[in-house]
């Protein structure tokens, strides 16, 4: 599935709930099924700046795909890393770089988010694409 | 549930007055309880800020025109009513600013050319980042030394520990009359006067005891005293500094510019007198106007009754939180204004505050500018609940309900 098909999944999902309470339901739900980062990479190398909870990211290039692993200390946090991670893992860097963000808008997570998460959003696919630029560049 | 507390406040009618109280937030009717960070602002203020501008706006103290005499009287007319409020001796001990931070800045600015190297400075573990950077600076400024009163784990101050850090060397105690974090109120009577023994000066940051009680500076016979006005119904950008006159002609101007000077010359410029000296530039007229008025407010509904109804809502919050399982309240003292900080185990603060917000219940989370004592405590930030006298006991339930829910999702 391409980034664009998963992020259409994702959206569709959200519209599936009433009110935001159900979502947010949903996304503590979605924190459960993150694919979590390895104790040894839970360190402040791995961190990301710019969030308010802790938020740790790594990844790994298999077959030309990244993998994302990831943890946080805050469940809404978790779910809301692990949606970008669904969307992104499993892909090609050059894909991922390519990539639109605009399904965040699409189902309103941002404006639902306090200032604070929302600017952690932003760090968190910063850092995604970061990890994406660092393997393009060693696989060209 | 209302027949448990009796009150003498008419909240129903109060809430009146304040037109966002009755806005939705999520759909859902808006529970504003993070009052400690800024409070409502009432018609009355927010009229008395829209009429300087319809009728009365222009710049003071200069013009010989009409409006600048009646806006300059409007002004001074705000800083007479918090020197009265405050007990001052004179107006021109009032120093208005932008708010406590500007104040503190002032003062640790101004004691720059009184320090030595070796003196000592003395600050307390609970204090917010406000009271603590500046003083920061002027210690790299000056070769002074800070040294911290510890906290205890009930969040009180250590006090026999404070004993043991005065000396002929402590120049300045700066404390807050209330903590933000935690909402205790300090023991600031008997911080001042071993102070005094030791000939130190006391800064009182009172911006967290100002919504909740009245200073009285003369019979605290304390050197100075802040606080902000958007804490107590006022407008946010103006506060004050009360300073002695003794102390507060000892230090030199802050800023330079209009207003704080008496003669101008290349060669050398002379001082306006107090309290012009301290405020260069076009102050915040409409904002000072604003600050009269919510102290005017604040007086008509009575600080007698404001502390007896929101002490009622603490009880009952207080209670009703603490069934909550593995709920944990820090600064779980009786000296305390009507400010919950908590956790819940396994639980980020984060969590419980944006699942509230979705419920339209305004808390504070994080670590509420006071990182030191969430070291202490070994935790990221904690969920602040704190009230104002519009708050009802209806408020309370929804609110302890919403935490309810709010952990039953995250568990």
């Amino acid at each position: 599935m391409s980034i664009t098909e998963k992020q259409q999944e994702i959206v569709a999902e959200f519209a599936l709930f009433d009110d935001w309470m159900q979502r947010y339901e949903y996304m503590i739900e979605l924190g459960k099924s993150l694919p979590l980062i390895s104790p040894e990479y839970k360190n402040d190398d791995h961190i990301i700046k710019g969030c308010q909870s802790k938020v740790w990211v790594h990844a790994t290039l298999d077959d030309d795909k990244i993998a994302f692993t990831a943890d946080s200390d805050a469940i809404i946090t978790k779910g809301i890393i692990a949606i970008l991670i669904r969307v992104f893992s499993n892909q090609h860097p050059k894909e991922i770089l390519a990539s639109e963000t605009g399904f965040i808008d699409e189902i309103g997570l941002k404006e639902h988010l306090s200032p604070t998460r929302a600017n952690g959003l932003v760090s968190m696919i910063k850092q995604l694409k970061m990890y994406a630029l660092a393997y393009q560049t060693q696989l060209s | 549930m209302d027949l448990m507390f009796k009150t003498a406040l008419d909240v129903s009618r109060i809430r009146n007055d304040f037109p966002i109280l009755h806005r939705q937030v999520n759909g859902q009717d808006l529970v504003y309880l993070d009052n400690a960070a800024t409070s409502q602002t009432p018609l009355p203020v927010i009229d008395a800020i829209s009429d300087y501008y319809k009728h009365t706006n222009a710049n003071i103290h200069r013009g010989v025109h009409a409006l600048s005499q009646e806006a300059t009287d409007q002004f001074e007319q705000a800083r007479q009513k918090i020197q009265v409020h405050v007990n001052a001796a004179h107006a021109h001990e009032i120093i208005l600013t932008s708010g406590t931070t500007h104040a503190i800045n002032l003062v640790a600015s101004g004691f720059t050319s009184l320090l030595q190297k070796g003196d000592e400075l003395i600050v307390s573990a609970l204090e917010h980042h406000a009271n603590i950077v500046p003083w920061q600076m002027l210690c790299e400024r000056t070769g002074a030394k800070l040294l911290v009163i510890p906290m205890t784990e009930n969040g009180t101050l250590d006090m026999e520990a404070y004993k043991g850090l005065l000396s002929s060397r402590t120049k300045v105690v700066f404390v807050n009359h209330v903590s933000n974090a935690l909402g205790i109120i300090n023991p600031i009577e008997s911080i001042i006067s071993q102070a005094h023994d030791v000939s130190a000066a006391v800064l009182i940051d009172g911006a967290q005891a100002t919504p909740h009680m009245v200073p009285d500076v003369q019979a605290l016979d304390v050197e100075f005293y802040t606080t902000s006005a958007h804490k107590i119904c006022g407008p946010t950008g103006i506060g004050m500094l009360y300073g002695k006159e003794e102390w507060l002609r000892k230090l030199p101007p802050y800023q330079g510019g209009g207003e704080m000077i008496d003669q101008v010359t290349f060669e050398k410029t002379t001082y306006a007198d107090l309290p012009h000296k301290f405020e260069a530039g076009t102050p915040n007229i409409a904002g000072g106007v604003g600050f009269g008025a919510a102290i005017d407010y604040m007086q008509g509904i009575g600080f007698d009754a404001i502390a007896a109804h929101e002490n009622d809502l603490l009880q009952h919050a207080t209670e009703k939180l603490k069934r909550i399982e593995g709920l944990h309240i820090y600064g779980d003292v009786s000296q305390k204004v009507a400010v919950i900080s908590f956790n819940v185990a396994g639980i980020h603060p984060y969590d419980i505050g944006t699942l509230l917000d979705k419920m339209g219940i305004a808390v504070r989370t994080g670590h509420h500018c006071c990182q030191p004592i969430m070291d202490f405590y070994k935790i990221p930030g904690t969920i602040r609940a704190s009230f104002a006298f519009y708050n009802t006991h209806e408020e309370v339930e929804r609110f302890v309900a919403g935490v309810e829910k709010a952990v039953d999702m995250l568990r």
